[in-house]
């Protein structure tokens, strides 16, 4: 589904993407972990668009992603959360959704109702995303007011908004607690069962250990290693590139 | 009576200059090129009803929609730059068109007079509500009914789903992109619809006053446009005409006396704004704030609620 081939990011001399050859498939969860600065926000960033890669190709089901706008690629199917959470704060949670929404293919609405709809036109099905987010009664809260396990459901829900059948994931568990985690592993699964592949980017082990099918662990911009979490884990460069143990990492952040 | 007919008159027309800048704030673009399109429309909207007689009405929606046009085209090259490099690059958009227009002659005979722009001299007697039998009232009557439906047009922009990704684009841009939003066309239409505001609003100054010249398109003007909506809050479009309110009507008229220490009263006005309350002096608050005195003064009348 999507395919980076010998793709590479230099911000000046840092070389933050090196080189990167990957390959996830249709329905997968695919993990992307590395020490810190390996260069897998760059990666989202770049399969998203946020800048253009200094070398190598981004395709999506055999589109070419790499010349087309962010707003171009989530109509190829393409959507993320970030690392630090942005949510539109002074909007309503209701409303966060509401922007990124996008009709099911096949069930678009005219060009009319999508910009200048009222909120009744969308009502129920956004209704039904923020219930399956947990956020039901939030609806009409502003953004911000969100506690920060709320606000990670949101910008995780208005990923989803967008109906990606790629979904990014960089550092969503970042900040929780076990039962936070455990609520999130749920829903990257449930997102997994809808059919969506998930790239997830993470640095607490046990949930890439447990919800991944495939690994790539990157170091300094390069994959260093590539297989289930059993093999990534029995690897030892990879828990050399960790200083020692997954553990500690997971500790660390 | 006339001298309360002119402030009225001076407090729609910078509403609407004000509303202008309004939206561009919404999605994040601080502009002091509304002066550059209140002059387009202005110049366009005075020689069609001097030079080629027309009807007052379509020379406003002319002259606002090549305000408008103009606004399509600066705000491309606007979508690069942004803050203070934003503020600069419109600053000097503005300066071009009074430039330009401080050197058109355009002078024609009609009915025995010679009328038109006529360069460093301004653009003169531009009488067509005189000429026309309008009265003042009449004027100030049209000012507001423009000002009404660019308010109402401007809430109900903000009840559908585009006021949402105007806001969102304000917010985080590249959040707004990541969720699907087409920046350049969001900023390029918000440069544009607040084009052709400002573009309304010089054909109505224009006509009211009759006469304009480069002094009327200065930086300060810019300055009041994009500082209604900043005292006012972006709440919504009820701060801003509060804002313009408060500073023509008290600030400016009331203190006279003070003569040009009321700029500097202005600029302090500004600088305790955005320190104090970024979200504006005159916000969602000040309404809620307003209904809850409503309600006391109903409390005290004798009214049980
Ligand atoms: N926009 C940028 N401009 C300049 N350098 C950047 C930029 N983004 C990332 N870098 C650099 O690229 C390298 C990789 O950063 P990146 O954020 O991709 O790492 P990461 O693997 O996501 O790390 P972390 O686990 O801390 O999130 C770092 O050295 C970082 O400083
Ligand atoms: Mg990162």
């Amino acid at each position: 589904m999507l395919k980076l081939t010998n793709l590479a990011k230099y911000f000046g001399g840092v070389r933050a993407v090196d080189g990167l050859d990957m390959q996830i498939n249709k329905g997968e969860i695919f993990g992307l972990i590395g020490p810190n600065g390996s260069g897998k926000s760059t990666t989202v960033n770049l399969i998203c668009g946020v800048f253009p890669q200094t070398a190598g190709t981004i395709e999506l089901d055999n589109v070419d992603l790499g010349r087309l706008a962010p707003h171009q690629r989530i109509e190829f199917g393409v959507s993320r959360t970030f690392q630090n959470i942005r949510l539109f704060g002074d909007l309503t949670v209701w409303q966060n959704l509401w922007v990124a929404w996008r009709d099911a293919p096949g069930h678009e609405t005219s060009w009319l109702v999508n910009w200048f709809g009222s909120p009744a036109d969308r009502r129920h099905e956004i209704q039904k995303l923020l219930e399956f987010s947990g956020l039901g009664d939030r609806a009409d809260r502003p953004a911000s007011s969100l506690s920060f396990g709320e606000q990670r459901r949101l910008e995780l829900a208005r990923a989803m908004a967008s109906k990606p059948k790629l979904i990014l994931l960089d550092e969503p568990a970042a900040g929780m607690n076990s039962e936070e985690v455990a609520d999130l592993r749920n829903r990257i699964l449930t997102m997994k069962n809808l059919g969506m592949t998930v790239l997830l980017v993470e640095h607490v082990m046990d949930l890439v250990m447990s919800v991944t099918d495939r690994i790539t662990v990157l170091n300094f911009g390069k994959p260093i290693a590539e297989g289930t979490p059993l093999e990534i884990q029995n690897n030892e460069m990879v828990q050399e590139a960790y200083f020692g143990s997954a553990k500690n990492v997971e500790a660390g952040n | 009576m006339e001298y309360y007919l002119g402030i009225t008159q001076t407090i729609g027309v910078h509403t609407l200059l004000g509303l202008s800048a309004y939206v561009l704030l919404l999605t994040g673009q601080l502009s002091l090129a509304q002066v550059g399109f209140f002059a387009i429309g202005s110049y366009v909207s005075g020689i069609l009803t001097v030079i080629f007689g027309w009807h007052i009405l379509p020379a406003l929606l002319v002259g606002a929609l090549v305000a408008g046009f103009f606004a399509f085209l600066v705000g491309f090259p606007a979508l690069r730059v942004k803050g203070l490099m934003l503020v600069v690059a419109t600053i000097a958009f503005s300066e071009i068109v009074r430039l330009v227009f401080f050197n058109v002659n355009w002078r024609v005979e009609v009915n025995g007079l010679e009328v038109g722009p006529d360069s460093t001299q301004g653009f003169r007697e531009i009488r067509y509500f005189a000429a026309n039998g309008w009265e003042q009232a009449h004027v100030v009557l049209l000012i507001w009914l423009i000002v009404i439906l660019v308010m109402v047009l401007l809430w109900w922009l903000d009840k559908v789903r585009a006021g949402a990704v105007l806001r969102a684009v304000g917010e985080d841009e590249l959040a707004a992109q990541s969720s699907g939003v087409n920046l350049t066309m969001v900023k390029v239409a918000a440069m544009t619809g607040g084009g052709v505001i400002a573009g309304i609003a010089g054909g109505l100054f224009a006509h009211s006053t009759t006469y304009v010249d480069h002094h009327t398109f200065s930086i300060l003007l810019a300055t009041f446009a994009v500082s209604y909506p900043i005292l006012g809050g972006l709440k919504n479009v009820l701060g801003t005409l509060m804002a313009v309110i408060f500073i023509q009507g008290f600030i400016i008229e009331g203190l006279r006396f003070m003569g040009d220490y009321r700029n500097i009263l202005f600029g302090l006005l500004i600088i305790v704004a955005m320190n104090f309350r970024p979200q504006g002096l005159v916000d969602g608050n000040f309404t809620s704030d307003l209904r809850k005195l409503l309600r006391m003064n109903q409390k005290r009348g004798g009214i049980d609620a």
